[in-house]
């Protein structure tokens, strides 16, 4: 187990990166406390999987350093590193018995038969697998055989880090929770330090205590689930995590104060004049149609069953709000109320810190 | 034009996929085939289109039987999971294939695809291959295909399962408004029942191979039939518990009362099952008629605006489902408070007992 530092972290897959976007991975520094789950979030092509390859040293970073604890091993090949990985698709030796497969990388290493024998005994009482111990692999369901990744992954004492990459993609989709479950409940017996690389916001926020939002080949945001769904420090975050996403509102700034299409804003925080492209962030859930706000014309109603989302058009502001179940959704002569305390103004996508009061 | 399904079966080596079934899709409809993976929705689909042959059974188009005819002869498009395309072709050239099949002059196919492109946001791309593009955009190649040659039957047998989940919830945003203003008969195939709800139109639950509902979404939705059509249609899975009924009122697990609704004062004293989604179990009391659940945390799943925690309370897994990102921990002991004003009450064989 160990503590990992990404520092001063740059990728590129060309020879000679000269402008921004030929960085896979632009800047990065950050460091993952020993024994703490953590996700990385984002979008296909964001750059987690050259990350999750630098980490495991399948790639050599083009910048920068790789610390597991006081260690540089920015050089060291992947066998070199102690890590364990569990990937999307099942590995398992079907020919092998269970018990085998999660014996494996114990006797690779030349562990003694009697410490094998108590280690698998014990990581298959954690991942449900003591019943199908002496069972072939390849009669196993696809989550069954995904236990066994996930077991072998757990199997070795001497690991530095854990990375999973997308585990649960084969995963049938009402199984999902239960692994799920598993997963945290042996995040918390074993206290290693474990990765999750996936696109998927429910797979981060339900693994991680800390998840990390990257787009395009950058860090947006590191924090909690709470602070990303409350907080976003950038525009990308608020879009990506919830759903339907934060409504990202183009804005103008006069004498320090935000206006939307004509219409004077109160938000949460404040920007000055010379702030870059501004917007104002909220999210659907905290819009609701009142007495007194911005006259729209409701567009569509989606009826997604305890909820509708509510398509509607301000001048040319299309505005997303969420009503619930019951609720009256007016058909003429509809205004909305924002809750400025949810309220914020981003300028070139990033979120102004509110000034202290 | 109209689809209609007479008793439309299919066998393969003496094991039932689609048991008789008979539905009638009209004109301009956007259908949604419901149902967990292997529940049939692929091969109704095919049948449907004329890429199976019906065991037994009849199908019409707009009144017409085209049970024998060819599928090259039906105009229909499908749309797979797997995204298709000519990889060798570009976007454009792609887009217009089934134009040229057809042998329409260019300057049509030019505007065609041109239109098509624009809805689907393809226009900047349409000299790339496709493989130079995203997963997301691929697919759009693909649904641009299937609207450009005015089928009057479009399949689409869950285009949106191998997207990336921010790309799903944009295209579930764009798809119905791409069909709103076509005349065809769209039937989209899906395992997750907020798609089916979102693009409202109607329904089918579909189930080991039945048809077990099928109606507008919102009406199967709010008024399953049965035990099944509910289950079909609720994710996270609806709660289920059995409940006695004594005199006036409900109790589950001997110690949890609540008064019947007046509806249903004249039921028989017995066992019941009821059905309860997820929704309506919450931390806070809410709703017109709320019990208390102790339970013990299994997990918190997160989403991002929801959590869906799961618990266990009397020997059963329940989930409850509420805005806002919970902290609960695995193992917690907690209290959730369910509004049983809203509950479904089915007799033990399924049936759902109706007001």
């Amino acid at each position: 187990m160990a503590k990992i530092t990404l520092s001063d972290l740059r990728h590129s897959y060309m020879p000679n990166p000269s402008n921004d976007e030929d960085w896979a991975l632009k800047y990065l520094d950050l460091s993952w406390d020993d024994g703490g789950a953590y996700a990385l979030l984002g979008p296909s092509g964001c750059g987690k999987t050259t990350l999750l390859n630098i980490i495991s040293g399948l790639l050599v970073p083009s910048h920068g350093r790789i610390l597991f604890d006081e260690n540089d091993v920015t050089a060291l090949a992947p066998d070199e590193r102690r890590i364990a990985q569990v990937f999307q698709f099942p590995v398992v030796y079907d020919t092998m018995t269970v018990f085998d497969n999660l014996a494996f990388p114990l006797r690779n290493r030349g562990m003694a038969e009697p410490e094998v024998k108590a280690r698998v005994n014990e990581i298959a009482e954690m991942t449900d697998l003591t019943p199908m111990l002496k069972q072939r692999a390849s009669g196993l369901t696809a989550d069954g055989k995904q236990k066994i990744s996930l077991g072998r992954g757990l199997v070795r004492t001497d690991v530095n880090a854990i990375l999973f990459d997308e585990p649960l993609t084969v995963i049938d989709p009402h199984l999902k929770w239960q692994l799920r479950s598993k997963l945290k409940e042996l995040h918390q017996r074993v206290a290693n330090t474990m990765i999750y690389v996936t696109h998927d916001q429910t797979e981060a926020l339900t693994f991680a205590d800390k998840v990390v939002v990257m787009n395009v080949g950058e860090v947006v945001q590191v924090g909690t689930p709470v602070e990303l769904f409350e907080k976003p420090q950038h525009t990308f975050v608020g879009h990506f995590i919830g759903s339907p996403g934060m409504n990202v509102l183009a804005c103008d700034i006069n004498n320090g104060k935000a206006f939307l299409a004509g219409t004077e804003m109160k938000t949460s925080n404040k920007a000055d004049s010379k702030s870059g492209k501004t917007e104002i962030g909220i999210r659907p859930e905290f819009i609701s149609f009142a007495d007194e706000g911005l006259p729209v014309e409701v567009t569509r109603v989606s009826d997604a069953g305890r909820f509708s989302v509510v398509d509607v058009m301000h001048k040319d502001l299309a505005i997303k709000l969420l009503v619930n179940e019951g609720e009256n959704i007016p058909s003429e002569g509809a205004k909305i109320a924002m809750k400025p305390e949810q309220s914020r103004i981003y300028a070139d996508g990033w979120l102004i810190e509110e000034a202290s009061a | 034009m109209s689809l209609e399904l007479k008793e439309i079966s299919k066998r393969i080596d003496g094991q039932t996929h689609i048991y008789p079934t008979s539905m009638t899709l009209e004109p301009g409809s956007f259908n949604v085939l419901l149902g967990t993976t292997l529940s049939g929705k692929t091969t109704l689909m095919q049948l449907m289109a004329g890429l199976e042959k019906p065991t037994s059974g009849q199908l019409f188009f707009n009144g017409v039987d085209v049970t024998n005819t060819k599928v090259q002869n039906r105009n229909v498009s499908m749309v797979y999971q797997q995204f298709i395309n000519y990889p060798n072709f570009n976007v454009f050239d792609n887009i217009a294939s089934p134009l040229r099949v057809a042998g329409l002059p260019d300057a049509e196919i030019k505007s065609r695809v041109g239109r098509f492109a624009e809805l689907l946001r393809l226009s900047p791309m349409l000299q790339r291959k496709p493989s130079e593009l995203s997963g997301g955009q691929q697919q759009r190649i693909a649904i641009a295909r299937s609207l450009v040659k005015d089928s009057e039957l479009i399949l689409l047998d869950e285009p949106l399962a191998n997207l990336d989940f921010k790309l799903r919830e944009e295209l579930r945003d764009e798809l119905p408004k791409l069909f709103a203003e076509k005349n065809c008969v769209v039937v989209y195939a899906t395992t997750e029942p907020v798609e089916a709800l979102l693009f409202g139109g109607y329904t089918a639950a579909l189930h080991e191979g039945r048809v077990t509902q099928f109606g507008s979404t919102g009406s199967i939705y709010r008024e399953p039939d049965d035990l099944i059509s509910a289950k079909v249609f609720s994710e996270p899975p609806i709660n289920t518990a059995n409940v006695k009924k004594q005199g006036a009122e409900f109790v589950l697990a001997n110690t949890i009362r609540w008064k019947a609704p007046d509806a249903l004062a004249g039921l028989p004293d017995a066992t019941y099952i009821m059905g309860l989604r997820p929704h309506l179990v919450g931390p806070q009391a809410h709703g017109k008629q709320s019990v208390q659940i102790e339970g013990e945390v299994l997990i918190a799943e997160l989403s991002g605006s929801e959590s869906i925690l799961h618990f266990t309370f009397d020997d059963n897994t329940w989930v409850s489902l509420a805005h806002g990102v919970s902290t609960a921990k695995i193992g917690e002991h907690s209290t959730f408070h369910a509004d049983v004003s809203d509950a479904f009450y089915f007799h033990a064989d399924g049936k759902r007992i109706r007001a």
